[in-house]
């Protein structure tokens, strides 16, 4: 733990990278999209940006063909960034880039449950799921789970549960017991920082939920390394730009 | 527990003498490899043919860098963490036996087979804190070379010059024993408690 903090304060004063894995790059877009007079012009801006940081942070060249493994050396590719849109009614558009490490995204996990497996079945994958992870991906972590919608919607919310600052809980009471539940019984395992054994495996557990099918219960755990770099920009409708986290 | 500063290359001599949660600093010479040089070297080494270094009694650090150009033409470390060591498992056991690596540095651990071959050969695992990467990049004083770049920056072979790289944390000694293995007992023998917990 003591090597996590130094390694911050080391990485804030020289203006470097936390950590090697400067992650692929995901971005959550959110707010009034018709502030965006084209999308075209704005994901070349994007990308633009991806390009930039790899060259000048500098950040690791992590995009590859998933096949051929080529790598093209700027974090560009087919479909990669990655942009999630979520439209809404505010003045303001937000745009959260959240570069995504493999150590933690290799620690994700899907199943479809059925109905009957209910709530004991989701505590069950989920403490399985830590269980698997063990120190791998750079305990102590934060564990988003999204249960119910389909599969994609539940990974989906889970990733999106991790953007939720930590210590933050669900707003409906069942949900935020829940998270609380998981993360007091993870914490138990003594899978402990790096998997060396201790008291913190978990800095939270963040549960997001959908509706799903009568016939299906899926469920879906995504996991955060603990550096959980994300930083974020509001642009409002003049043009003022107000950073909002990070 | 004790504390070592050693030098690379390693003897098998110094490498026996350590004990898992042993801390240890290290000098001169590491290599990285990861993914595609584990793959790449096993591939050769079924030709009979050798990598471009030669690992017999060196460091192997599991790391994909960030590394970058100066004005003078020279690399420079900008961060170099661990990356999850398990992803080498399967191949790790004969890439110890055939090219003689004295001691691993990773994160995560690895699995039985290469506890074994490490007993077997004389060789160690590294723990090292994932994540700090910008407290490892200090401790690189200098880049000798690189090889396979054509692989892509992360799955290059990097040759690094240490100074004091550290602390790291014996997780898998030379004598058969392994952090990884006795947590994983913990967590089994803790499991039952937490799974009452959770009224599973």
């Amino acid at each position: 733990m003591k090597a996590i903090l130094r390694n911050i304060d080391v990485a804030c004063e020289k203006g470097l990278p936390l950590c090697q894995d400067t992650g692929i790059h995901i971005f959550f877009v959110k707010g009034n999209l018709k502030l965006i007079e084209s999308f075209a012009e704005f994901e070349e801006a994007i990308r633009n940006g991806v390009r930039k940081a790899t060259e000048e942070v500098p950040l690791r060249p992590n995009a590859v063909h998933p096949i051929t493994r080529k790598n093209p050396g700027n974090n560009i590719g087919v479909r990669m960034p990655y942009i999630n849109y979520v439209p809404t009614d505010d003045p303001w558009l937000e745009i959260t880039a959240f570069p995504k490490g493999a150590g933690s995204e290799n620690m994700s996990f899907m199943k479809m449950l059925t109905p009957s497996q209910g709530l004991k079945g989701i505590k069950e994958f989920v403490l399985d799921a830590a269980i698997k992870s063990g120190g791998k991906p750079c305990t102590p972590t934060v564990i988003g789970v999204g249960i119910g919608g389909t599969s994609d919607i539940a990974m989906h919310i889970a990733k999106e549960a991790l953007l939720r600052p930590i210590g933050e809980r669900h707003p409906e009471k069942e949900i935020a017991e829940l998270e609380d539940e998981l993360l007091r019984a993870i914490n138990e395992t003594g899978i402990g920082p790096m998997g060396l054994g201790g008291k913190t495996t978990v800095l939270d557990v963040h549960v997001e939920y959908a509706y799903c099918h009568t016939a299906s219960l899926p469920v879906a755990v995504n996991t955060q390394c603990w550096t959980g770099r994300r930083a974020s920009a509001k642009i409002y409708e003049d043009g003022r730009v107000e950073e909002t986290e990070g | 527990m004790a504390e070592y500063r050693f030098k690379t290359p390693l003897s098998e001599e110094d490498v026996r003498k350590l004990r898992i949660g042993d801390i240890v600093y290290l000098d001169g010479i590491i290599y990285t490899g990861r993914d595609e040089v584990h793959i790449h070297a096993m591939e050769l080494a079924k030709e009979g043919k050798n990598p471009p270094v030669d690992f017999r009694n060196m460091v192997l650090f599991h790391c994909g860098p960030v590394m970058k150009k100066d004005e003078n033409g020279e690399w420079r470390v900008i961060a170099a963490g661990p990356t999850t060591s398990s992803r080498m498992n399967s191949l790790e056991p004969e890439f110890i036996g055939r090219f003689g690596v004295r001691a691993i540095i990773g994160k995560g651990g690895m699995s039985m087979p290469t506890v074994e071959a490490m007993k077997k050969h004389g060789a160690v695992y590294l723990a090292m804190t994932g994540g700090a990467a910008a407290l490892a990049a200090a401790s690189f004083k200098k880049v000798h070379g690189v090889e396979w770049l054509d692989f892509g920056m992360p799955e290059a072979i990097w040759i690094l010059e240490a100074e004091n790289l550290g602390p790291l944390v014996v997780g898998i000694d030379a004598h058969g024993s392994s952090i990884y293995e006795d947590v994983e007992k913990d967590v089994k023998n803790r499991e039952k408690k937490v799974r009452e917990m959770l009224g599973i």
